[in-house]
């Protein structure tokens, strides 16, 4: 299903290419089902997000047995990453970095748990646990209610806290020191 | 000076040549957590192996060749290791530093490279493993190791530093060393395929303006790249200081990006996708951001600006008298070539300027020397970096004005090492 997806706009590249500049001919083309096997990033839109859907409900299961250990029974953090809290406090003295304070987008949120999660047995949750992990962070943070389902339609809508919290392009240099040699002070 | 009789010679050949090893190894111990730098003149502890008499090494057969058929270093050189800051909660999302202080030129040895690992050190069959290019591309296509290395190759020198390197917005204690300090930092000659090579050859889309790297490893570790970058100086890399990656280092294949925060070189690199904006992964919004007194964070911070540190004397060391010292260290900037270095001896009063060791190469560390006679006053010992845009490393005060304490990463603040009276060298920022 990923790989169609993934086709129609690629084969509409290729026709309007233009023509080919000097090549050494290295490689061999990638199949649509190579391509669509690890094409598991996700972007801000949904694009990339996989067919499935999880609730909080489910999420709160799951959480329990594979997340709970490092992050807290309810995202609280130590060992690992501290999951829920800290909203309203990123402009204070001591700010509180979690995925309700500061994370922008709630996609990346499926992307890293797809990846990288659980610790110990990476890239092994399915696309509905995946769904409904999420679902419960967001829960827990306050950002969805507890009868949430996540999906590919409901997951891109979510509109995080700290949508808005970010600066770029880079300011620097910011900082302007002197050179002085003598009696710098 | 004592007479060489026979009675000393034999006594001195009856050593057994293990246990000498282990007794002068125990030193060597002592001097990794207060290494002793002897002023140049002095004379070291009288022996059985010093002049007048013959050392016991020259009476014998070395080690045959291949006693190790890939070398190691000395064993009296067995502290000279990367170490771990203490308290990480994991063992493979974690780092471990560089020995600054042992180190001499710019090259940094591979086995003592600095590690950042999010999901451990993947071991990789190269024959299993293939680079993707896909996305905003004419042709996507797979590629082995061996279709890699049949591109036009090229080797550069350059650093590579974590941007989580120094964590000097707040002063740190007085027992940290510069491993302790600037350990996330490494120098390597680096060897693979221009980048831009390989995106002529899947035809890169002139609508991508970005690409994601990927890791092959556990964490999935990937970041957005500009596609700029991408056709400037980016490197595919399989080879480091003439032979192959090291696994610690994304073997078979990692991304090198030139002047750019460490984590962007992703290493492992299974997979490059083109596309229209950032990818906005983890890593590149929950960390590896800036976030400022504001609430603000600033995003997608790549440079590495110009910053420098002394080396020698440095925080653990221990000078053992008056006398002759050479001041040396080590200056880079990820905006290019290094233009100057200067030193203080008091706390930034006065500078002088250091020399700077040829070849000064962009993006790659700059090894830089100042003689000095050391009256045995305390002193503030301070290195200040300008590059070849004018750019003039920082006081500390005035990077905590401008970003605040919070923004974690790109610290690059002058560093002060307080040498005491008895010559003891300690952390002062």
């Amino acid at each position: 299903m990923r790989a169609s997806r993934i086709a129609a706009p690629l084969l509409a590249l290729i026709l309007a290419a233009a023509p080919a500049a000097a090549r050494f001919d290295i490689g061999r083309p990638a199949t649509p089902d190579e391509v669509a096997g690890w094409n598991t990033d996700v972007l801000p839109d949904g694009r990339g997000l996989p067919p499935g859907r999880g609730s909080v409900k489910d999420g709160a299961a799951l959480y329990a047995q594979h997340c709970a250990a490092c992050h807290g029974a309810k995202g609280e953090g130590k060992p690992m990453d501290r999951l829920v809290g800290g909203q309203g406090t990123l402009a204070t003295a001591t700010p509180v970095r979690t995925v309700g304070s500061f994370w922008p987008y709630a996609t990346t949120l499926f992307d890293y748990i797809r990846r990288a999660m659980p610790f110990d047995a990476p890239k092994s949750l399915g696309a509905d646990q995946v769904y409904a992990a999420s679902a419960y962070i967001l829960y827990l943070n306050g950002i969805v209610g507890e009868d949430a389902v996540m999906d590919a339609a409901t997951l891109p809508k979510v509109r995080m806290p700290n949508r808005d919290g970010f600066i770029s392009p880079d300011p620097r240099p910011d900082v302007h020191a002197k050179r002085c040699e003598k009696d710098c002070g | 000076m004592r007479d060489e009789t026979a009675g000393r010679k034999g006594a001195a050949r009856a050593i057994d040549r293990r246990s000498l090893l282990g007794k002068t190894a125990t030193l060597m111990g002592g001097t990794a957590l207060g290494g002793v730098i002897v002023p140049l003149g002095a004379r070291a502890e009288d022996g059985a192996n010093l002049p007048p008499h013959v050392p016991e090494w020259s009476r014998e057969q070395g080690a045959p060749i291949l006693a190790h058929p890939y070398g190691l270093p000395s064993p009296f050189e067995k502290d000279v290791i990367r170490r771990a800051l203490p308290n990480r909660p994991t063992a493979t999302s974690a780092s471990s530093l560089t020995p600054l202080q042992h180190l001499h030129g710019v090259i940094t040895p591979n086995g003592l490279v600095y590690e950042r690992h999010h999901g451990g050190v993947p071991a990789i069959d190269p024959a299993q493993h293939r680079l993707l290019v896909h996305g905003l591309v004419e042709r996507p296509l797979v590629f082995t190791m061996d279709d890699l290395m049949r591109f036009p190759a090229v080797s550069h020198i350059y650093f590579l530093e974590c941007s989580g390197n120094t964590k000097g917005w707040k002063t740190g204690p007085a027992n940290l060393t510069v491993q302790d300090t600037h350990g996330l930092l490494s120098c390597c000659e680096w060897t693979g395929v221009m980048l831009s090579t390989v995106l002529d050859e899947v035809g890169a889309s002139k609508s991508a303006h970005w690409l994601l790297a990927e890791s092959a490893d556990a964490a999935g570790m990937d970041r957005s790249v500009p596609i700029a970058k991408a056709y400037d100086d980016a490197m595919l890399v399989y080879a480091q200081n003439g032979e192959r990656l090291r696994p610690e280092q994304g073997y078979p294949l990692r991304l090198l990006l030139p002047g750019y925060e460490g984590n962007m070189s992703v290493k492992w690199l299974r997979r490059i996708k083109l596309g229209r904006e950032p990818f906005e992964t983890r890593e590149e919004t929950s960390k590896y951001t800036d976030l400022m007194p504001s609430g603000k964070a600033r995003q997608f911070t790549f440079l590495m600006e110009a910053k420098s540190v002394i080396t020698r004397p440095s925080g653990g060391q221990h000078l053992a008298g008056p006398g002759f010292y050479e001041i040396a260290g080590i200056a880079w900037s990820g905006h290019g070539k290094i233009r100057a270095v200067d030193v203080s001896t008091d706390g930034g009063v006065n500078w002088r300027s250091a020399q700077l060791q040829e070849p000064v190469l962009a993006k790659c560390l700059t090894r830089f020397r100042l003689p000095w006679h050391w009256d045995g006053a305390p002193a503030l010992l301070q290195s200040r970096a300008t590059d070849e845009t004018g750019y003039v490393q920082p006081p500390q005060p005035a990077l905590v004005e401008a970003r605040g304490t919070h923004s974690y990463y790109h610290y690059n603040g002058i560093h002060t090492w307080r040498l005491a009276p008895g010559g003891e060298v300690t952390n002062a920022s």
